[in-house]
């Protein structure tokens, strides 16, 4: 460990460092998205030719493309010639103590148990030093660089591993996948990139939070992860500290690669703002994640606990193309108000011997509505593939909606699919019960819900769990009576 | 420690108590009998504070407060507990989770510290051997695949847990074969003290063969229509309970 007069150093360096990315900031492409939008961008982000061209072939996708049709709720109206696609990280305003914070935020962040540092630097308030988060992600970088590992922004990936980013982008989620992916690929701000060597087991949780210049990635985010054979990676993103932001739609692509016995665990909490409780504001969350195991005995697996954004539209999807391979999918969706979820999962079982679980658990209250959507296919060469999928919903209120549309293609006589699904309301006895033993009304939802849900938080590594656990229960305060 | 008074109360505009007079002193053990309707889970449900009933007269009043102005919550606080007759199952939550929970809003209702873990699990450890409930279960979920008897037996380690004042058994050796219901019943006898009192709610005389109540009332049509001592327990056992019926049907023609 270094001593921590050079952490101090080294932040007061930086800091310097980034000093010249003011100018930039204060730059916008112009309204609109058009090819000369696309080549302003790849210029202001310094970009070779190849990565300008594979962003005009989304572009070129992209305008023969429509919203679809299909989803599960009302499009609402989105103007794309209306945004601005390059506006560079907005510098916060800067507040000079917490006394300025909006203080429901701060009620939110003392409920959450975040300290304080990181709540100052949450709500944007001046810090000297977020001490702890930086000496971590120090030490972090030097271990993982002495591993060969690769943890960077998408953009520093495209200069200094050109050869890593050419050969996996878009082989997963193609330029031309869906509209906003090639509205992604056109315009992607910027995001993370993850490579982790053959027969290299990463050792800690890389997350989003720990990487320098995490923030402001912007509304096009894009990651791309690869697991080489015999590989292990865990990666954690977003946080449960809510997150506001005056982007209205985001349309992030995460990318997998699992080669041969490489596994690849990605977890997700969601908590961008999600509108007044009359479904004012809020963000639109259409997000594209897939992964392929494209190697023999790979796994993936995406666990999620989504509570924010007004409408949040994803299919986290695994292609099991190596036999053997293994797709999970962990899922607690939580709606109130007026928000939308729209979102589950595909698996595509192609290979031999390739097993999937899908735990689902909506949980709808307010007038919100929420849908389970989900795809099992099985290939013609995929003999005993074995899916188990099991969609719980549950209903808080009796002014909310739960759905779910489960599609199951199998073309191998060999395979299995199993399908469960439950939908059930927090009864009133269970309150009671809980009522009677001293724990108040609210507490008592916040418990019945958490044991729901327990089977997806405990795939959450063990930080993450407790934070989420305890979003879950401030996420559906007054939600009740 | 309970006063009720000429409690009346209805569900779904049906009088269900017809002015229910009770006192329970510390250290009692008061049995409540009746015939099916009589209305006996009803007065377990209006005590511990069941949204749906509502009272339309008379008064309760616990350790000198007003129940009846309190949350059912603030009633468990307070100290009083009731085993139901029917506990409800709540998957995921641990029933050691669950009871650190309850344990901790109760000490806090009162201003006490949260409990240690360490000193959470002795005390759990104890109850446990104290009333013979079956160590594999606290672990589990709530109530969740537990027999019959297996969630009666949670009732009596959640009452042994909490320790209230005033414990409510609500029809608890309903659905019990004769080994649980010893085993219900010693874990009862083991938590009487002079400073607790019970009610014990039963449709048969044989959990008192066990449980020894001081008093026992009968209740019929939403009233305590007879009083008296473990005798009455066994005279209406051998009688049934026509001859009461018959009695009180007397006395209103009269």
């Amino acid at each position: 460990m270094r001593n921590s007069n050079e952490i101090i150093d080294d932040i007061a360096n930086r800091e310097y460092e980034f000093g010249f990315t003011t100018d930039i900031e204060m730059e916008m492409a112009p309204v609109g998205l058009n090819e000369d939008t696309i080549r302003f961008i790849s210029a202001k982000k310094e970009e070779p030719q190849w990565m300008l061209e594979w962003r005009l072939k989304g572009f070129q996708a992209f305008k023969k493309m429509q919203f679809p049709k299909w989803q599960h709720f009302e499009m609402p109206e989105l103007d794309l010639q209306k945004l601005s696609y390059y506006a560079a990280p907005k510098k916060k305003k800067q507040l000079n103590s917490l006394d300025e914070v909006d203080p429901e935020l701060l009620a939110t962040f003392e409920k959450l148990g975040i300290p304080i540092n990181e709540q100052k630097a949450l709500a944007g308030v001046a810090v000297d030093v977020v001490f702890d988060s930086v000496s971590v992600a120090t030490t972090f970088k030097e271990k993982l660089h002495e591993l060969g590992i690769i943890f960077c922004s998408f953009g520093e990936a495209v200069r200094t591993h050109p050869d890593l980013v050419k050969k996996y982008l878009g082989t997963v989620v193609p330029h031309s996948d869906n509209i906003f992916a090639a509205l992604n690929a056109a315009v992607f701000s910027d995001g993370s990139f993850v490579y982790i060597p053959k027969g290299v087991r990463c050792p800690m949780e890389l997350s989003t939070y720990f990487r320098i210049n995490a923030e402001n990635t912007g509304q096009f985010e894009r990651t791309l992860i690869i697991a080489d054979d015999n590989s292990y990676v865990s990666y954690l993103e977003g946080c449960t500290a809510p997150k506001r932001d005056e982007n209205q739609l985001h349309a992030a692509v995460v990318e997998l690669v699992a080669m041969e016995h490489a596994e690849i665990k990605y977890s997700t909490v969601q908590n961008w703002y999600p509108g007044d409780k009359d479904g004012n504001g809020g963000i639109y969350n259409f997000v594209t994640k897939r992964g392929i195991c494209k190697g023999n005995s790979s796994k993936i697996s995406w666990t999620q606990v989504e509570t924010g954004s007004a409408i949040t539209w994803k299919y986290p999807s695994v292609i099991l193309q190596g036999d053997d391979a293994e797709g999970e999918f962990y899922s607690v969706a939580v709606t109130r108000n007026k928000q939308i979820a729209d979102t589950g999962t595909k698996i595509y079982h192609l290979g031999r011997n390739t097993r999937s679980r899908i735990i689902s658990k909506g949980i709808s209250a307010g007038h919100s509505d929420n849908t389970y959507r989900g795809l099992v296919q099985v290939g013609p060469r995929a003999a005993n593939a074995r899916n188990f999928t099991q969609c719980d919903s549950l209903l808080i209120g009796d002014r909310c909606g739960a759905h779910t549309f489960p599609y199951i293609e199998s073309r191998n006589s060999t395979a299995t699919v199993e399908h469960e699904a439950t939908t059930s309301k927090i009864g009133e006895d269970q309150i009671f019960y809980l009522n009677q033993r001293g724990i108040e009304t609210e507490k008592a939802v916040a418990l019945i819900v958490n044991g729901y849900a327990q089977e997806v938080l405990n795939q959450l590594p063990m930080e993450f769990a407790v934070e989420a656990r305890k979003l879950l229960s401030i996420t559906l305060e007054g939600s009740v009576g | 420690m309970l006063t009720i008074k000429n409690l009346h109360a209805e569900v779904d505009g049906k009088q269900i108590l017809k002015g229910i007079n009770l006192e329970i002193k510390k250290g009692e053990m008061h049995a409540i009998m009746g015939p099916n309707g009589s209305g006996k889970s009803s007065l377990s449900s209006v005590l511990a504070g069941r949204e749906n009933y509502t009272v339309t007269q008379g008064e309760v009043i616990f350790e000198g407060k007003n129940l009846l102005d309190m949350s059912p919550e603030d009633r468990a606080r307070e100290g009083l507990f009731m085993a139901f007759q029917y506990p409800v199952e709540i998957p995921g939550v641990s029933n050691l989770h669950f009871l650190k929970t309850a344990l901790n809003e109760i000490r806090a209702y009162h201003s006490l510290p949260a409990m240690e873990s360490k000193e959470f699990l002795k005390l759990t450890k104890e109850k446990q051997q104290l009333v013979d409930f079956n160590a594999n279960l606290m672990n589990r979920s709530l109530n969740e695949g537990f027999s019959g008897g297996e969630k009666k037996r949670n009732e009596v380690f959640q009452l042994a847990m909490l320790d209230p004042k005033l414990a409510i058994l609500d029809e608890t050796d309903s659905g019990l074969d004769i080994d649980a219901l010893r085993i219900v019943a010693a874990g009862v006898n083991k938590l009487r003290s002079a400073d607790k009192a019970f009610m014990v709610i039963t449709h048969y005389q044989r959990l008192l063969e066990y449980i020894v109540p001081d008093f026992v009332h009968v209740l019929y049509n939403g009233q305590i229509v007879k009083t008296g001592t473990k005798e009455l327990a066994l005279e209406l056992e051998e009688k049934g309970y026509d001859w009461l019926k018959e009695e009180v049907h007397q006395k209103e023609s009269v």
